[in-house]
């Protein structure tokens, strides 16, 4: 007989976005590069993933991200198993995702604006449902003069706050940054950090994949550390940022 | 005193932003995803241009060879030649005249003419060579018969009628040289269309190589798209698109390059073409009309399926 989830549950994993499952993942036939990972981000949090080069961070964000797959284990994101989600339904999670990949990944042919208003065009929006809004964000990231460069002429900044831009401009339920403040000055880092902070307030769920304690001491945020590809410490949930 | 790197740097970087000119948002419109232009696209047009255009050429020649056929054709079907043997005491001229009566009468008949013997002569000159004397010849004496273009009387029927008047005569229809004039022009024909499938399948395979190298070299941008939540028919019709864009200029070129060839040979060769067994005329140059059109349908089916196959396995 089979037993019916009660309310509580039903209710925590509506509440919950990413859910990890004694997860593990290794690319192809190499060794695990994460064992064993099973927690939760509730909707809304800010966490950051620490840990030395090599531990896995970067390998967790592809997992939340749909870039791999787990080798065991169950992935949940927005309460679907990833496992079992078709190739073809692949693309309606990832527009629900944004990403601030650890090399950004700039199309350096297309102009900031281009760059930005990306996932709004892959999402089949008109331009002129979109045009306003990309320039506010463009402006709001500090890059309102510079909309038709081309990333090859940004400063290491302004292509990280472009990528940012890019990556929140379709209002992504969960935000993933890898590294962001690797390329960049300590002042620049801090203004990044508080973009974060306030697409947190604004309600999106923000993830962090950094080595900069500095940053993540002076954050005060929940905190999940790998070694080795393993969970070290999950730092006691704190309110949502 | 000299400036530090990183001031020229700065300096540079400020060149550069006043260099930029500002971008009008309301006048934007968004740019392709693939680069308008490749370092690739010089070789790729060339090629394909080439394959046009001995796809053109083909199609110019069979259409030039079956129209020769065609003509030599109705004038086989149009004419038979009866040799007739005089007998019985009968002269040559009395038996081809009475020939020329009955086969007059055949339906489907539209003339029957008794040569004279000096034009049968003439037909047999070139293996019997000069004879001074042409009553020690026994020139058989010829009827040179025109059929009905609607419905021709069969050498059956011809035969029937010089028969039922007795006389010693040997129909010659043409129906031989017909089935050899027809049996060439489908040869021609099929042999034409098997060349012309040939380059289309060399067209599509050299579409996928480069959709292949170009997926490889946009690595960056499949991989942008697909992880902003591009499906794989999305980034596909991208690079079908672009191949297909690229194989229409080419097929335009190709297509221009054999229509000037067969203008050339029109003109060298007057009505008849370069010579009377391949007779182009003008209208058969509106044949490479559609090239550009159908190398884009190839090269799009073909880069369809191999982005398709490819950024899946990506």
């Amino acid at each position: 007989m089979s037993r019916k989830p009660n309310a509580a549950a039903v209710q925590e994993a509506a509440d919950e976005i990413v859910r990890f499952d004694d997860v593990s993942m290794r690319y192809g036939r190499g060794p695990e590069v994460l064992s064993g990972l099973s927690f939760a981000l509730p909707r809304g949090s800010f966490h950051f993933i620490t840990g030395p080069s090599g531990a896995g961070k970067s390998s967790l964000l592809k997992l939340i991200y749909l870039a791999a797959r787990p080798s065991a284990g169950v992935v949940r994101l927005f309460g679907e198993d990833t496992g079992h989600v078709a190739h073809r339904e692949l693309p309606r999670l990832r527009r629900r995702i944004g990403v601030v990949f650890q090399d950004l990944l700039l199309l350096d042919h297309l102009s900031a604006f281009d760059n930005a208003a990306l996932p709004l065009r892959i999402a089949g929006h008109r331009p002129s449902e979109y045009r306003g809004d990309v320039a506010e964000l463009l402006a709001w990231v500090g890059l309102g003069k510079r909309m038709g460069a081309l990333p090859p002429t940004l400063a290491g900044g302004e292509k990280q706050r472009l990528a940012i831009a890019r990556a929140v401009v379709n209002r992504p339920e969960i935000l993933l940054a890898d590294e962001p403040s690797g390329n960049v000055d300590h002042e620049m880092a801090l203004r990044i950090y508080r973009l974060f902070v306030e697409l947190n307030r604004l309600g999106t769920t923000v993830v962090i994949a950094t080595h900069d304690q500095d940053m993540v001491a002076r954050a005060n945020k929940p905190v999940l550390h790998l070694e080795d590809g393993r969970l070290a410490a999950l730092a006691p949930q704190g309110p949502a940022a | 005193m000299s400036r530090t790197p990183q001031a020229q740097t700065r300096t540079q970087a400020r060149k550069v932003r006043a260099a930029e000119p500002p971008l009008d948002v309301a006048a934007w419109r968004p740019a392709p995803f693939l680069p308008r232009s490749d370092a690739r696209d010089p070789a790729l047009i060339f090629v394909i241009a080439v394959l046009c255009f001995l796809a053109c050429l083909t199609t110019l020649f069979v259409i030039a060879g079956d129209r020769a056929a065609g003509g030599w054709a109705a004038q086989l079907t149009g004419e038979a030649t009866v040799i007739v043997r005089a007998s019985g005491g009968e002269t040559p001229d009395a038996a081809a005249a009475r020939a020329a009566e009955a086969l007059a009468g055949v339906p489907g008949v539209a003339e029957a003419r008794a040569l004279e013997r000096e034009k049968a002569y003439e037909l047999v000159r070139p293996w019997l060579g000069d004879v001074s004397d042409l009553d020690d010849l026994p020139v058989p004496r010829l009827v040179a018969v025109t059929l009905d273009r609607e419905t021709p009387a069969t050498g059956e029927q011809l035969t029937g009628a010089l028969k039922a008047q007795g006389l010693d005569a040997v129909v010659d229809d043409h129906s031989v040289w017909l089935d050899d004039i027809r049996r060439a022009a489908g040869v021609v024909r099929w042999t034409g269309a098997g060349i012309f499938l040939l380059i289309a399948v060399a067209a599509g395979a050299v579409v996928a190589f480069a959709t292949r190298a170009g997926l490889a070299a946009r690595r960056d941008v499949v991989e942008v798209l697909h992880l902003a939540g591009a499906e794989d028919g999305y980034i596909a019709r991208l690079f079908q698109l672009r191949f297909a864009g690229v194989a229409a200029v080419a097929g335009a070129v190709g297509a221009a390059g054999a229509a000037l060839l067969g203008a050339l040979l029109r003109l060298v060769g007057g009505g008849e073409g370069i010579s009377p067994a391949l007779p182009i005329a003008w209208i058969d140059l509106l044949a490479v009309l559609p090239c550009p059109l159908l190398a884009a349908g190839v090269a799009a089916v073909a880069a369809r399926l191999t982005a398709t196959r490819l950024i899946r396995d990506l």
